[in-house]
């Protein structure tokens, strides 16, 4: 691994991915070549359902490590992604230590005397003890490292972004009360957005950005052969290139390859042989998602699918 | 290699991304990971870690095919070819090129550039020119100005003196050689001038950009001609952009009000449920609510159109806003701006309401009658116009009334302090119910004018 070719071992991010029922396209597997080397979070950004969620599990699976998810949502906060100390237990400790508390400053003869000897048993409730760690912490404790998911950052609030940067540029966060928790093996962090909100600079400084949108139509039709296996040649062929017809379309949510391997195994279990009119339109809700959306393609379903099947020939 | 990367960062600031130096050392870590021998991989590598958005994607993609369409220098071009042993060719770093020609050997007295362009070597042509174009440091190029003097100075660096006095020696003595060698020289010109016209692509845009821009921003607004009313309007929506950035953050919430009792518990419980830190249930502030009555009588009209623009496209920031146009009667206007473009919507405002005379009177009468509704105690209210009304009645009563049930009133006038009250001017008389009166004619008054708005809110 030391001394490989950069496009080699690019290559064999692509494979390993590949083995994992993911196709990435050069770009992507570029951006976990890189960020594994220069350990860097990559920032994936794209419309919904282009993979970006499945990218992080596929790295996970293929190298074998735990993934970790945080999910991103409006209001959440340190104590629910980094760590929260465990109250009750804190609070049980305390009641049952109170008689050996007692014990423990017998010997004592004036306050002083007795609050030295306190100083002695140091910070016993804030200690390792009663932290209860969240996704951030518990990713950095991996010892093996990991995979950390942080989905749709874009969701939660400006402050929360500021959180992560500790964590994102040093592998490192800081408690107050026990200092400086560093990774023991750099996680390979994974940021989701989908552009709801432009992030901070300083967020996107301490990422590589990888833009996934719209596969081209043949990586596509890779991506639907290894998601739908018994799908045939032909129909996959069709059907993708009518989802890149529609794509066209000045549409309210355009489908994406989620969409289209939803689509996929909807015409497997159909049994279709090859896309018709009739067929298209009885599915056409598995694409999309919008009453208005229906209704725009429907007249142009014809035309399209003879597109596809044109293409079909000469591609 | 690494002077090129170097000189491509320059060239990245110059197409609008913005590289700073934490990103540039990233991004050289990058490259020195993947190595610079797959161009295509070297793209992507630099996408990644410079381009933050799919736009910066674009244009630095935009700007690597350009920055490595022109021929890298290639330093180790002697090395390859010394086995051609040339005689005197060792003075030059790029003759030793020069020397393995195919069509008919040059004489050896000619200078090193006459004997590079009649082997039409175009590697070795080339190579000298970048190497000739750093010597020039034609990557400080700033203004579409300097094409000239670039030029003539790579050509020197070249050796356009020794090449001048070839080729009036060779005139006497092999006049169909001089033919050739002319004719190349015009061809070299000629990629010479290329060269400079791409290093001015490359390196000058973002200062050019920067200048007109200032320039821009100080022009007055009314008086601003047609081919740059497109350019204006790029430049409102940055500065919209600007704004938006700056006042759509979450506000600082205040600190004040009742107890939020149960996250206090919570807070609290390894205390044993004892308040030592309290919570307190968050209050929300209000975001602006705006309302804004623009003149849209001759000389003002194009003040009020990038108005109208900037706050409308405000709609993050701002919640709420109304736009009333009038010049002698009043119409609301939200639904043609919110629903059209910035042209088509100035036009059918232009149409409806616009070319009047303006009659401030009338018009306060009639937001009187149908909006007075409209405003509430959070509102403000913008007025931009030259108050001249035509000597009609201005109706000042109504403008109180108005300045009364908002939060505030500001007037924005596009005409100079000095001419409020001359004339037809009304400004004194309106200015006494006006929060704040100020003037507006320039881009960049009007940024301050808005900011300052916005920001009585946060």
């Amino acid at each position: 691994m030391a001394e490989q070719k950069p496009s080699t071992a690019i290559e064999a991010v692509e494979s390993g991915l590949a083995a994992q029922g993911y196709i990435a396209s050069r770009q992507i597997a570029t951006a976990v070549y890189l960020s594994q080397q220069i350990e860097k979070p990559i920032l994936v950004e794209g419309p919904a359902g282009v993979g970006k969620t499945e990218l992080a599990k596929a790295i996970a699976a293929w190298r074998g490590l735990k993934m970790i998810r945080l999910q991103c949502y409006e209001g959440l906060d340190e104590a629910k992604a980094l760590y929260e100390w465990k109250y009750a237990k804190q609070l049980l400790y305390t009641q049952i230590l109170k008689d050996k508390l007692g014990e423990v400053l017998g010997g004592a003869q004036t306050l002083n005397a007795a609050l030295d000897q306190l100083h002695d048993f140091g910070d016993v409730f804030f200690s390792k003890e009663f932290v209860e760690p969240r996704p951030l912490l518990q990713a950095l404790e991996q010892p093996g490292g990991c995979v950390l998911l942080i989905d749709e950052i874009d969701k939660s609030d400006a402050e929360f972004e500021s959180l992560l940067l500790e964590i994102l540029s040093d592998f490192q966060v800081t408690i107050p009360e026990l200092g400086t928790v560093s990774a023991i093996t750099p996680p390979t962090v994974i940021l989701t957005s989908n552009s709801e909100r432009d992030l901070g600079d300083a967020l996107k400084r301490r990422c590589l950005h990888l833009h996934i949108g719209f596969p081209e139509q043949r990586l596509e039709e890779r991506i639907v052969e290894s998601r739908v296996p018994n799908i045939s040649q032909t129909l996959r062929r069709q059907m993708v290139g009518f989802i890149h017809e529609i794509r066209s379309l000045d549409l309210k949510k355009l489908p994406s390859v989620s969409e289209t391997i939803d689509w996929a195994r909807v015409l497997v279990l159909l049994q279709a042989s090859e896309l018709d009119t009739e067929i298209v339109k009885d599915t056409l809700n598995v694409l999309l998602k919008y009453e208005a959306d229906i209704e725009a393609a429907q007249p142009q379903i014809t035309t399209f699918i003879a597109k596809a099947a044109r293409s079909n020939v000469f591609g | 290699m690494r002077e090129n990367i170097h000189r491509f960062f320059r060239a990245a600031r110059g197409a609008g991304v913005h590289v700073s130096p934490a990103e540039s050392i990233d991004a050289m870590r990058a490259v020195a990971q993947v190595g610079i021998s797959d161009r295509t991989i070297l793209r992507d590598a630099l996408l990644l870690t410079l381009a933050k958005s799919q736009d910066e994607k674009l244009a630095l993609g935009d700007c690597f095919d350009l920055f490595f369409s022109q021929p890298e220098p290639r330093q180790d071009q002697p090395e390859a070819n010394s086995n051609d042993a040339s005689d005197d060719a060792d003075q030059s770093p790029s003759s030793g090129a020069a020397s393995d020609s195919s069509g008919g050997s040059p004489p050896a007295e000619l200078g090193p550039l006459a004997q590079m362009l009649l082997s039409q070597d175009r590697n070795a042509v080339a190579a000298a020119i970048a190497s000739a174009s750093g010597a020039a440091s034609l990557s400080d190029i700033r203004y579409s100005t300097q094409r000239g003097i670039f030029s003539s100075r790579i050509l020197d660096a070249m050796g356009l003196q020794r090449l001048r006095d070839d080729l009036d020696e060779l005139t006497a003595t092999n006049p169909a050689l001089a033919e050739r060698l002319r004719a190349a020289l015009d061809a070299l010109r000629e990629a010479v001038r290329d060269t400079v016209a791409q290093g001015l692509a490359l390196y000058a845009r973002e200062e050019a950009e920067n200048l007109r821009n200032e320039i821009l921003r100080n022009a007055p607004l009314a008086r601003i001609e047609r081919r740059h009313v497109a350019e204006m309007r790029a430049l409102i929506r940055q500065i919209a952009r600007r704004l938006r950035e700056r006042y759509s953050k979450p506000r600082k919430r205040q600190r004040r009000g009742h107890l939020d009792v149960r996250r206090t518990l919570r807070r609290n419980a390894a205390w044993g449920g004892i308040p030592f830190l309290t919570a307190w249930k968050r209050k929300r502030r209000d975001r602006p609510k705006i309302v804004a009555l623009c003149d849209v009588s001759g000389s003002v009209a194009q003040v009020s159109d990038f108005f109208l623009l900037l706050i409308h496209s405000l709609h993050e920031v701002v919640d709420d806003v109304h736009s009333f146009a009038f010049s002698s009667q009043l119409i609301e206007v939200s639904d043609i701006l919110e629903k059209k473009s910035p042209e088509e919507a100035m036009a059918e405002i232009m149409s409806k309401v616009g070319f009047g005379s303006s009659d401030y009177g009338s018009s306060l009468v009639d937001f009187e009658k149908e909006f007075m509704s409209t405003l509430t105690p959070q509102t403000t209210v913008i007025v931009l116009g030259d108050a001249r009304s035509n000597n009609l009645d201005p109706r000042a009563d109504i403008l109180r009334r108005i300045s009364e049930r908002s939060k505030r009133l500001v007037w924005l006038n596009p005409e100079g302090r000095l001419a409020w009250g001359f004339g037809d001017s009304e400004m004194p008389r309106y200015a006494t119910f006006c929060s704040v009166v100020r003037q507006c004619a320039t881009a960049q008054q009007l940024e301050r004018a808005v900011s300052d708005i916005v920001a009585t809110y946060q």
